[in-house]
């Protein structure tokens, strides 16, 4: 069975900055990491590899330092990974996202399953898995928090919230997980050394064959068109003082006020 | 041409003949878009034997129906669906599309993103005509310091998957008439897919969104030891354990815990938000709580924007503080 994992370079951290005077992403000094829902994407991959043997491959779009990413799937134990980068898939909404993603999909050819982690946490858009369904004309399961292959099938169950449903859907699939579908293993340093060898390629728009008014900017219906600070609101907090003892006497206080405790 | 696009089309989700919640809130919101653009009002229904939601759905301000029954379409999969859509939105030419950011909603909508080949924004929390007359989707960008903006410039239609909860539905008009159109199209199951069972959710305690007090936890709690601190106040509270998304992330707490946009909305009679700094999502998910305690060592968290009671100290000083305090009182 061969598996190809979808997996995207994220920053690492929720106090990012903006450029007071261009309204862009500050980029300097923030570190990146794997986002987490594509580890957990990762190790579902790997365990039904254990299971059923194959490969497993791992796709990256993003700039040349995604690499780091790629180095850590080697080292939990993908076999092999493809990197998207090229000028021109700059600027790409989910839309365009899913196009090249899907190009290189075809490029790579063969595959049983596709999985992708539920979303990503810069965006939240959870829209590149479905898409990327969508672009093979293949069936697609969203949410899972469970998944096994039989008989040329993939079982998982759904998480809808309030319920979950039991599904299956013919291979080839695309798959998007939960974060709670397992614990990712962890790519130990000398894993990752030893992964030096896994062969590791990059691709441009040119090596995908992509038509170049469907990447990038000019393949992105949506924009960007202002950004701006959420609204104040106007709530009066009242502030505890003192030492640590003489706050939670005066908190409560208040909530037995309120009737709360 | 852009122009030959004319109408707000509202995607009516429905399961086993019921419709979903978000549909009303988005006729609602269609409302005030109508106010600017005066485009009529459509709502389109996929299913099996749904006919009679058409009457809710003009009682909720749908000017029309557009009504498409198959047995393939009883149940929910994303190909026929597509495929049903997707042809109506072509012979139709609507210039908006929303649907709910339902898991349902989400499942279909980026796969009409692909058919249609237009732009689609993911969960937006409000909807508008800005001051050039562009129709804009507000979304928390860069980790909710940030709203912005997104326009679909030249593609139509434009669409959005509509977080649920935005705005209230409009009283219901009952007895209201509007155009009922009904479609015959050709569709079959998908022999891709199946739902094999549908079984209640197992939680890993008791539901949330039901709790009394809540005590929710952020990225400044750190190990099992100071999530067993949060656990004792909730324990003695009488409520439940939560968190924002970090502590779901490093896997501390299931899915089914987390508030905010991409988790849970909850509203109980106290909040505690402890070493939570405050996201734009985050808050979608708790800024109806009655009475909101923010404790977070950063005076400038945008939690304190919002909460009734701050303590501006490490909670891992005033937690147990606060627990010692409680027990003495009840003693």
């Amino acid at each position: 069975m061969k598996i190809l994992v979808f997996v995207k370079q994220v920053p690492d951290t929720d106090d990012v900055q903006l450029d007071p005077k261009t309204g862009n992403l500050r980029r300097d000094g923030v570190k990146s990491m794997m986002n987490p829902m594509d580890a957990n994407a990762i190790e579902a991959a790997l365990q039904l590899k254990e299971k059923h043997g194959g490969s497993v491959v791992v796709v990256t779009m993003g700039l040349p330092m995604a690499t780091e990413v790629q180095k850590k799937a080697l080292g939990m134990g993908c076999d092999e990974a493809f990197l998207l980068s090229d000028r021109p898939f700059g600027g790409a909404d989910t839309l365009a996202t899913s196009y090249t993603l899907a190009k290189a999909a075809e490029k790579i050819g063969d595959f049983d399953l596709l999985l992708f982690g539920r979303l990503a946490t810069d965006g939240d858009t959870a829209q590149t898995g479905p898409a990327v369904a969508a672009q093979l004309g293949i069936p697609q399961i969203s949410l899972a928090s469970s998944i096994e292959v039989r008989d040329g099938w993939v079982y998982c169950d759904r998480d809808l919230g309030d319920r979950v449903q039991r599904v299956r859907a013919k291979l080839p699939a695309v798959v998007t997980v939960n974060g709670g579908i397992n614990k990712p293993r962890y790519a130990t340093p000398i894993n990752i050394m030893r992964a030096q060898k896994k062969p590791r390629t990059t691709w441009t728009a040119a090596d995908l064959g992509c038509d170049m008014t469907k990447i990038g900017t000019p393949g992105s219906p949506s924009s960007t068109k202002k950004v701006f600070e959420p609204e104040k609101r106007n709530t009066d907090t009242q502030y505890l003082t003192g030492s640590p003892d003489e706050m939670a006497k005066a908190l409560a206080d208040l909530l037995e006020a309120e009737h709360l405790l | 041409m852009k122009s030959d696009y004319k109408g707000i089309w509202v995607f009516a989700e429905q399961e086993n003949g019921k419709l979903h919640q978000t549909v009303l809130e988005l006729l609602a919101k269609s409302k005030e878009l109508q106010k600017h653009n005066g485009e009529k009002i459509t709502a389109v229904l996929l299913g099996a034997d749904v006919a009679a939601l058409a009457d809710t759905l003009f009682a909720y301000g749908a000017d029309a129906v557009l009504l498409a029954e198959s047995e393939a379409l009883r149940e929910y999969s994303a190909r026929p669906y597509q495929k049903v859509l997707t042809e109506l939105a072509e012979k139709y030419k609507p210039s908006i599309i929303l649907y709910g950011a339902t898991p349902l909603g989400r499942d279909l909508a980026p796969r009409m993103m692909v058919a249609l080949d237009t732009g689609l924004t993911a969960d937006a929390i409000d909807l508008g005509f800005d001051e050039d007359g562009v129709f804009y989707q507000t979304t928390p960008g860069y980790g909710g310091k940030i709203l912005a903006h997104i326009v679909i410039l030249e593609r139509r239609p434009q669409m959005a998957t509509v977080h649920p909860q935005i705005c209230e539905p409009l009283e219901p008009v009952n007895g209201a008439k509007g155009e009922l159109l009904v479609e015959n199209l050709a569709v079959e199951g998908d022999a891709e897919y199946e739902v094999l069972e549908t079984l209640p959710a197992e939680k890993s305690g008791e539901s949330l969104t039901e709790a009394k007090v809540v005590v929710a936890g952020g990225r400044g709690v750190k190990n099992e030891d100071d999530l067993t601190m949060l656990r004792e106040l909730a324990e003695l509270l009488g409520g439940q354990i939560a968190s924002s998304r970090p502590l779901v992330d490093n896997g501390m707490l299931p899915h089914d815990r987390q508030i905010g946009q991409s988790g849970t909305t909850v509203t109980p009679q106290l909040m505690f938000n402890i070493a939570i700094s405050g996201s734009v999502q985050y808050q979608l998910g708790m800024q109806k709580a009655k009475c909101i305690v923010a404790i977070n060592q950063s005076e400038d968290a945008p939690i304190y924007d919002i909460a009734h009671i701050g303590a501006v100290v490490d909670y891992k000083k005033l937690i147990p503080a606060l627990i010692a305090e409680i027990k003495a009182r009840r003693q």
